[in-house]
């Protein structure tokens, strides 16, 4: 793709912001790399590699334990990336930021420590139709586990939550409503405020699965009004594995641990264990420390940026997309929100996402093609699986372009 | 590679007109398969009298490469011996997952079935291809479920 002095109408300079992500430099198949899968996980600007790399050629150590040099520069790099994602999140303090591999473990340990004390036989547990996967099964697994039910508020045909129904099946049984920020199937924007509102009405805690969110949209906790909010570093740039959970204090000094090891007890002995304060007490075992950083990093990369002028060019780059995909004939758009961010899904008429897959991965585009960890999104439409093209900071109007040329050559292939 | 290697015409005429498209009136042997990762599904219905496939048939959705081999199959086993069925399933699981030379040996035997070499260059598209063919194993061992997991 040409990356030569395209600027958007919002002033933003992706050829600088292009420059910067060294993979796009690579080939496939003899076209250069575009790659529209950042919703399944992102590529790694310059800093983020840096900031990795140089934890293991300078001052890698294990954290907290450690008296000797190494141990303190790699504790107080570790524990600056808790403050960074913290402030990044809104979170009113350090202490309501546990670090850990994303928002998929952070959905869990919200499943099995607050779930396990609070969610008794016949309780509910909500969530909605346009889940995932990772928001969807620590749940039922929960709920299985105490005999409580596990209920869904349905999406319409453009892929919005059905709000109505949604407060509807919010009882003074439901303990725990569960939702994501940003569906990574469709895109949708869920109005994640108005949703917290809803559930605390009824005496229900509100967790929000932000994994789509934080790369597209500025995330304040503290204005949203949630309990818990669901993060995940790789796709917001940074490294794979990395990623926070954050809580209400008061919530979280309540919960008992989750895992048990090294780093979250303040003392052992064979007679009792007693716990490590907040946040320390849902870490345990040696973490992802120089991935850690790394995010640290890239969250410092996206803010310099600003989120607000990514979202915004990202806005023009949908824009861009939806008109594209919507002239060519034969191709139909799956999630037409009217708040949407980063997706394009769509399916080609008589032709099947994983030929789809291939033709493009032919002309070098990378898409996502099967259900996007989102089985019951593709039941719900009643089609077995989309072609997602997912959009960052990093593309271009020249690679939709090539996109809606490359659906083009599937079409004329498979005709 | 070119992408022609993998979709030949023949590949693309069995994916646009499958043979043996249909529910088997008196199958006595039939099995579902799944292939989790991409959602395609597979029925395949057989009718086995003595030690030979009488006739057989599939029904079910995916992409081009799982119909076609589907489609394809089901007219290279009719009125095989249930060991040759079983000796097809080894040589075309040996052509789309070995490399060429390995392969070459199978793709003799294989005959039409052979325009699946090309899978072997595109890896995450084995399991398309040898979806029906796990499939119609399941069913001639008895089993009711196939998945390529």
């Amino acid at each position: 793709m040409s990356t030569g002095t395209v600027r958007s109408t919002t002033g933003y300079d992706v050829a600088a912001v292009r420059r910067e992500f060294p993979v796009l430099r690579e080939t496939v198949n003899g076209h250069p790399l575009v790659y529209f899968d950042s919703a399944a996980s992102a590529q790694k600007p310059q800093a983020v590699i840096d900031a990795e790399r140089s934890v293991y050629e300078h001052y890698y150590s294990n954290i907290h334990r450690g008296v000797h040099r190494l141990s303190t520069l790699s504790t107080k790099a570790y524990e600056k990336a808790r403050d960074t994602i913290g402030a990044f999140l809104g979170a009113a303090s350090r202490r309501e930021v546990v670090l850990l591999r994303g928002s998929t473990e952070a959905i869990n340990l919200v499943a099995q420590s607050y779930g396990r004390r609070h969610v008794g036989p016949g309780d509910e547990v909500l969530i909605t139709g346009l889940e995932h996967h990772s928001n969807i099964v620590p749940w039922q697994l929960l709920c299985d586990e105490k005999q409580a039910v596990l209920k869904v508020a349905p999406i319409d045909d453009a892929g919005d939550v059905d709000l109505a129904a949604f407060e509807r099946l919010l009882s003074p049984r439901t303990r725990i409503a569960a939702f994501a920020h940003v569906s990574n199937a469709l895109g949708t924007i869920n109005p994640v405020r108005r949703m917290t509102e809803l559930a605390h009405a009824k005496g229900a805690i509100a967790l929000i699965d932000g994994a789509q969110a934080a790369p597209h949209l500025a995330v304040d906790v503290r204005a949203i009004g949630c309990d818990f909010y669901a993060f995940s570093g790789h796709k917001v740039y940074g490294p794979s594995a990395t990623g926070a959970l954050w809580g209400r204090e008061a919530l979280l000094a309540a919960m008992p641990p989750w895992q048990g090891g090294g780093d979250m007890i303040a003392s052992v002995s064979f007679e009792k264990s007693t716990w490590n304060e907040l946040p320390y007490k849902f870490e345990a075992g040696t973490p992802n420390v120089a991935g850690t950083i790394g995010l640290g990093a890239a969250i410092e990369w996206v803010t310099a940026i600003g989120l607000d002028k990514i979202a915004a060019y990202e806005h023009e780059l949908l824009e861009h997309g939806t008109r594209l995909l919507s002239e060519l004939p034969g191709v139909r758009l799956v999630g037409t929100a009217r708040a949407k961010a980063g997706v394009l899904s769509f399916v080609v008429d008589g032709v099947h996402p994983h030929d789809v897959g291939t033709v493009l991965d032919h002309e070098g585009i990378a898409v996502r093609t099967g259900h996007h960890c989102a089985q019951p999104v593709m039941d719900r439409y009643k089609i077995p699986a989309t072609t997602r093209a997912s959009l960052a900071c990093f593309n271009t109007k020249e690679e939709l372009d090539a996109l809606a040329r490359g659906i083009q050559k599937v079409q004329e292939m498979f005709a | 590679m070119d992408l022609r290697e993998l979709y030949q015409e023949v590949i693309l005429d069995h994916s646009r007109r499958p043979r043996n498209f249909r529910e088997l009136p008196g199958a006595n042997r039939r099995a579902e398969g799944h292939n989790p990762l991409c959602g395609d599904r597979a029925t395949v219905y057989l009718l086995v009298e003595g030690d030979v496939v009488r006739d057989l048939s599939f029904q079910g959705s995916g992409c081009s490469i799982s119909t076609a081999s589907a489609s394809m199959m089901t007219d290279a086993l009719k009125g095989k011996t249930l060991a040759e069925a079983e000796a097809l399933f080894e040589r075309f699981h040996e052509l789309v997952t070995s490399d060429p030379s390995k392969a070459a040996a199978a793709s003799a035997e294989l005959g039409k079935l052979a325009v699946f070499a090309g899978v072997h260059e595109f890896p995450m598209r084995v399991k398309c291809a040898s979806l029906a063919w796990h499939t119609m194993k399941a069913a001639l061992a008895g089993g009711a479920k196939a998945t390529t997991e």
